[in-house]
């Protein structure tokens, strides 16, 4: 039988789509895990970016330090944070998944904050100057400033650094399975150390999946999210603003 | 436990293990080296016809995205069966060259984008053919977006290369596998601090390059900042 018919009887088998080592339970898994790192990120990196971007105070220096945590290999955060004994209480035993969930919901969090924090105090700063300046003399307060004003013009920034942030997190996920944290990526470590290249296969195409879902579905959020005016404008300077495919270029360029 | 005790960072590991860590920092270097360098000699000229026929501007940038957007482990798990054994350079290279294309060809077509037509333009005045001024003019013009990219590049490899040591290679990313294996901080943190600090040397010396071959570039900066 060739490699890809024994891909394909492991995605039939039944017993792979039921139970608590399930292709539905991993997925729900990786998606929590996923999901509560995002939420933690935009509150904290959102949070400082606005705070950060409202004031026009400390802005590049808090961004470059972000940006320089990011050459932090994630492996290393997440293994170094599993090994504590703080977070592994019992090594191997029943709190494994929680103290995976643990170690990895830090170590990706410190992942995520770079992109969101960059992109919104970015957001922020881009807003036009004459805008502001407009809204604060027709008596806005600064809290209406920042609510009606800066917050949906830098919207389309943030969100950008919201999708990076998740593409990243959903994928780098995966290496949460090596710290006992079940979840799709399960499938491709267990794979790897059984030397099962047709599970660590099987795995690896439902990572790559969910990660292009995600992707789909982030790009189909920011343009619902994005205020209809600014959508598709001609503004796009390309690296920061666009799109598609925002991040690579856009650390380069602060 | 093999040690009695887990101290934050224990220096005599440093001294009594320096021949492997020295090992594996060559080989960190070694893998990210030819990463970069083949994403480089594919991703400029497929970047550069990108740039000039509009037509597989969309294919080369949605496979250059897939791969990009493929979580590194389940890409050499994928690869693994393709090139015969997971744990092989061909493996690892493959897909850390997959990461590089997307960052290099957009901030090449990004660069090209940017020459001003006035430079096009003086260089036909001037008898050049389209492809003289793609490599005088175009070209040279777009460096300082392709070391832009050439950074980002080459820092998000060697973070990735650490991702390597699940399927057997590594680099540095052995003392993290090897730390977190037998429960000890020190080789986590040695891969790390090394890791971090690779990267910034790295970044040092294409910021360096860049000087030297740009250098119209610096004066531009310095007068921007004034």
């Amino acid at each position: 039988m060739s490699f890809l018919a024994h891909v394909f009887e492991w995605f039939t088998t039944s017993a792979n789509w039921t139970g608590p080592q399930g292709i539905p339970t991993l997925f729900l898994h990786q998606l929590e895990l996923s999901v509560a790192v995002v939420l933690t990120a935009i509150v904290l990196g959102g949070g400082l970016g606005v705070v950060l971007g409202h004031t026009g105070r400390g802005g590049l220096v808090a961004v470059n330090a972000a940006n320089a945590f990011r050459a932090v290999p994630t492996l290393a955060l997440l293994t170094l944070l599993a090994i504590q004994p703080a977070i592994s209480l019992k090594p191997g035993g029943s709190l494994a998944q929680w103290s995976g969930f643990l170690a990895s919901w830090l170590a990706l969090t410190a992942l995520a904050i770079p992109p969101i924090l960059t992109n919104t105090y970015v957001g922020m700063r881009e807003v036009d100057a004459d805008v502001r300046d407009a809204a604060k003399a027709m008596g806005l307060t600064g809290g209406q400033v920042l609510r009606k004003v800066e917050a949906p013009l830098a919207l389309p920034f943030v969100m950008a650094g919201v999708r990076t942030a998740s593409i990243e997190v959903v994928a780098t996920s995966t290496l949460a399975a090596y710290v006992s944290y079940t979840d799709l990526g399960t499938y491709v470590i267990t794979g790897l150390n059984t030397n099962d290249s047709v599970v660590a296969f099987s795995g690896a195409l439902l990572v790559a999946a969910m990660a292009a879902l995600v992707t789909l579905a982030l790009s189909l959020l920011t343009r619902v999210l994005t205020p209809i005016p600014l959508r598709r404008t001609g503004r796009s300077r390309g690296l920061v603003t666009d799109p598609g495919l925002a991040q690579p270029a856009a650390t380069a360029n602060i | 436990m093999l040690f009695g005790t887990n101290p934050f960072f224990r220096w005599s590991y440093i001294t009594s293990n320096w021949s492997q860590i020295q090992a594996d920092l060559v080989q960190h270097i070694e893998l990210s080296l030819i990463a970069v360098a083949i994403g480089t000699a594919i991703s400029i000229p497929l970047a550069v016809l990108a740039w000039r026929y509009r037509i597989i501007r969309a294919p080369v940038f949605g496979v250059a995205s897939a791969l990009y957007i493929i979580p590194s482990l389940a890409l050499f798990a994928i690869l693994g069966p393709i090139t015969g054994f997971v744990a092989s350079y061909t493996t690892a290279e493959i897909a850390l060259v997959g990461y590089t294309l997307l960052i290099l060809i957009w901030n090449t077509v990004a660069g090209l984008d940017a020459v001003p037509a006035d430079a096009r333009e003086a260089a036909t005045a001037l008898g050049y053919s389209r492809s003289a001024a793609l490599v005088r003019v175009d070209l040279p013009l777009a460096l300082p977006y392709i070391f832009a990219g050439l950074r980002v590049a080459t820092a998000t490899v060697i973070g990735l290369v650490t991702v390597t040591a699940l399927i057997g290679l590594g680099g540095l990313g052995q003392q993290i596998t090897y730390g977190f294996n037998i429960g000890y901080n020190t080789p986590i943190i040695v891969g790390l601090v090394l890791s971090v600090a690779l990267a910034a040397v790295a970044d040092l010396l294409l910021v360096g390059a860049e000087r030297l071959v740009v250098p119209w570039a610096r004066t531009r900066r310095a007068k921007a900042v004034s």
